[in-house]
């Protein structure tokens, strides 16, 4: 180090500038380089799991095109982008509207619970959930996703007047739901997180005949 | 200052334990406590940590006379964030499911003092082929430690290894193993074995040497 | 609001950046000796966490989405230039503080709960108000858990009966998730309802 020192000349400063100039180029071309490489396989996987996710939660869904509520009514894009005015249209085969896929996000037990659920507007059913991402307790409030019985409440689910969690074994009604034994809070947040997307999009959903088209691509 | 006589095993065996960065140096906390709940988890954070580890050190050593010292820590930064944001997109693309679940902790390799601190202690000042070695070492290192902690705290908290279960239904977990509190005490009580370890063996060479003292 | 409230909380308490997210452990295991020190540096910490949430904000909204990979070099260097400036500034206005935090304020640049906040603004898609909160309450809480550490490690060594086995990091480390253990009781403190 020193030696090198003995050797150089006192750096000028556009030695210094001209060297952090092309570290800079050199990092951005890599970086660009392994983007654009990546890209492809990076999107491809995020629209394979977000149609997957779509699927499962639509029994009967083979085609799903993504729609976002703007200026007071549902438009068809194709952007990238989520925020909490996309919704997912789900098709079977023959372009019928099946239902929607609605996604929301609220507080959980320990952090943010975000989850895409499966609605039927025509049956006013949930017919299946998703649980996208969250940070429960492992082993209690991770049944929200792990707890077959519990995934099994929304397959076919009034939301009449509104869902409601209730002790295990003690659903009668076809509102209710049974909540996770030892992990209540869980369980009513799940469905916290649910009522809050429904109520928001009662109003928004179009009425029976109006569905959106899907758009042939 | 004098160049002292490298031997390239030595450089590498250092870090494996007599430097390990996490036991001895106590360097990286945040990416060691924060994805050692699994073990896989903690093998994929010390293989990227490994690759910039690795990679960012070989540059550093290769480009070291033509880094100006007034600005060296900058491109030093410039050249592991080049690095991590290569790992993190190649993660992304090969690996989404494990990339979410390390989530927003990839991209803190940047700030993981072990690597700016080989490159500043060592890579910089020493040739190519001792800074990759002694960076591997000290990648090695990491791995060893990050996996130890991932597998007990996998194995204490969930019953598994490498999501295969390893007791039979009666095993309840120990959940607090893998929740945060969970990663302090499993560090805590590893450190604590290895200064014990560390202390023994000392001991021992104490004595070997004073036998052989008495025995001449 | 609600959302605003329940981000700060959240982040001071339920997911406490050193004490759930492992955010700042350098600082959080080096510095917190003294409670006089642990407390300036989390000032310092505070301030320089809600100049990056807003910074990281602008870039995130006027630039990044022309150009999303560049993200980790940019914050990076917004990160070091903020404490740099930040150094200078309080160095021309008020040297008396300059002189009580001037060692802390490089270090700040390598604590991962910067470049943590950063970070996990971005992936969380948080907007300006959200973000502040977020930075507001990452700086609360480390603050929060670096008084505690200190308070608790000055009164240990106040015995000074602790072997010289434990001493040092492993003992700290200990401190730390009886502390984590008990920060784990403020979950669930918003869901219920």
């Amino acid at each position: 180090m020193s030696d090198n020192q003995v050797m150089e000349k006192e750096p000028s400063n556009f030695t210094l500038i001209f060297s952090m100039v092309l570290a800079g180029l050199i990092s951005g071309v890599a970086i660009i380089g392994v983007y654009n490489a990546t890209l492809e396989a990076i999107l491809a996987n995020k629209a394979h799991d977000l149609q997957q996710a779509v699927f499962r939660v639509l029994p009967g869904v083979s085609k799903m095109q993504k729609l976002r509520f703007e200026h007071d009514k549902l438009n068809i894009v194709t952007d990238t982008l989520a925020d909490e005015n996309v919704i997912y249209a789900g098709y079977d085969s023959a372009g019928k509207l099946i239902g929607y896929a609605i996604p929301n996000e609220g507080p959980g037990f320990q952090d943010t619970i975000s989850l895409l659920y499966g609605y039927m507007p025509d049956k006013r059913k949930m017919v299946g959930n998703e649980i996208l991402d969250s940070r429960e307790t492992p082993g209690l409030g991770d049944k929200i996703f792990k707890d077959l019985d519990f995934v099994a409440n929304f397959k076919d689910l009034s939301v009449d007047p509104t869902i409601v969690a209730v002790k295990k074994g003690k659903k009668a009604k076809p509102n209710e739901i049974d909540a996770i034994t030892g992990a209540t809070i869980s369980s009513k947040a799940v469905v916290r997180i649910m009522n809050l997307a429904r109520e928001r999009w009662e109003k928004r959903l179009p009425p029976p005949g109006g569905e959106p088209e899907l758009k042939a691509n | 200052m004098k160049q002292k006589e490298l031997d390239g095993y030595q450089e590498f065996m250092k870090g494996l334990w007599k430097e390990n960065p996490t036991f001895v140096q106590v360097l990286g906390m945040c990416p060691t406590l924060a994805v050692t709940n699994s073990a896989i988890n903690a093998v994929v954070m010390a293989v990227a940590t490994f690759f910039v580890l690795v990679g960012s050190s070989f540059l550093v050593s290769a480009l070291q006379r033509w880094i100006p010292s007034q600005v060296r820590i900058s491109l030093y930064v410039i050249i592991i964030a080049t690095f991590v944001t290569l790992a993190d997109y190649s993660l992304l693309a090969t690996l989404p499911a494990v990339h979410k679940q390390l989530g927003a902790f990839i991209p803190l390799i940047v700030v993981n003092c072990i690597i700016l601190g080989r490159a500043e202690a060592f890579a910089s000042r020493y040739p190519v082929k001792y800074a990759v070695l002694d960076a591997a070492g000290m990648g090695a290192g990491f791995f060893l430690s990050l996996t130890m902690l991932g597998t007990v705290r996998e194995i204490l908290g969930t019953g598994t290894l490498f999501d295969i279960p390893l007791f039979g239904k009666g095993f309840e977990p120990w959940v607090t193993m893998i929740l945060p509190p969970g990663g302090f005490i499993t560090l805590g009580l590893l450190l604590l074995l290895s200064n014990w370890v560390t202390k023994k063996r000392a001991e021992f060479l104490k004595q070997v040497a004073a036998a052989q003292q008495e025995g001449l | 609001m609600e959302n605003l409230v329940w981000i700060f909380i959240s982040t001071l308490l339920i997911n406490n950046f050193v004490l759930s997210y492992f955010l700042g452990l350098c600082p959080f295991l080096g510095v917190s000796g003294r409670l006089e020190t642990s407390f300036r540096l989390g000032m310092a910490t505070s301030f320089v966490l809600v100049v990056t949430a807003i910074s990281v904000w602008f870039l995130n909204t006027y630039v990044l989405i022309y150009a999303p990979y560049l993200r980790l070099i940019s914050f990076i260097v917004v990160i070091a230039s903020t404490v740099q400036f930040i150094e200078m500034a309080i160095k021309k206005l008020s040297p008396a503080l300059f002189k009580a935090l001037g060692i802390y304020l490089p270090l700040i640049t390598t604590n991962c709960a910067i470049l943590g906040l950063a970070v996990f603004a971005t992936s969380r898609n948080y907007g300006f108000l959200e973000g502040l909160a977020f930075a507001l309450g990452a700086g609360a809480g480390f603050t929060l858990a670096l008084v505690l550490m200190a308070g608790i490690r000055e009164e240990i060594e106040k015995t000074g009966d602790i072997p010289d086995l434990v001493r040092g990091t492993a003992m700290n480390l200990l401190v730390a998730g009886s502390l984590s253990l008990a920060f784990m009781g403020f979950a669930g403190l918003f869901s219920a309802g």
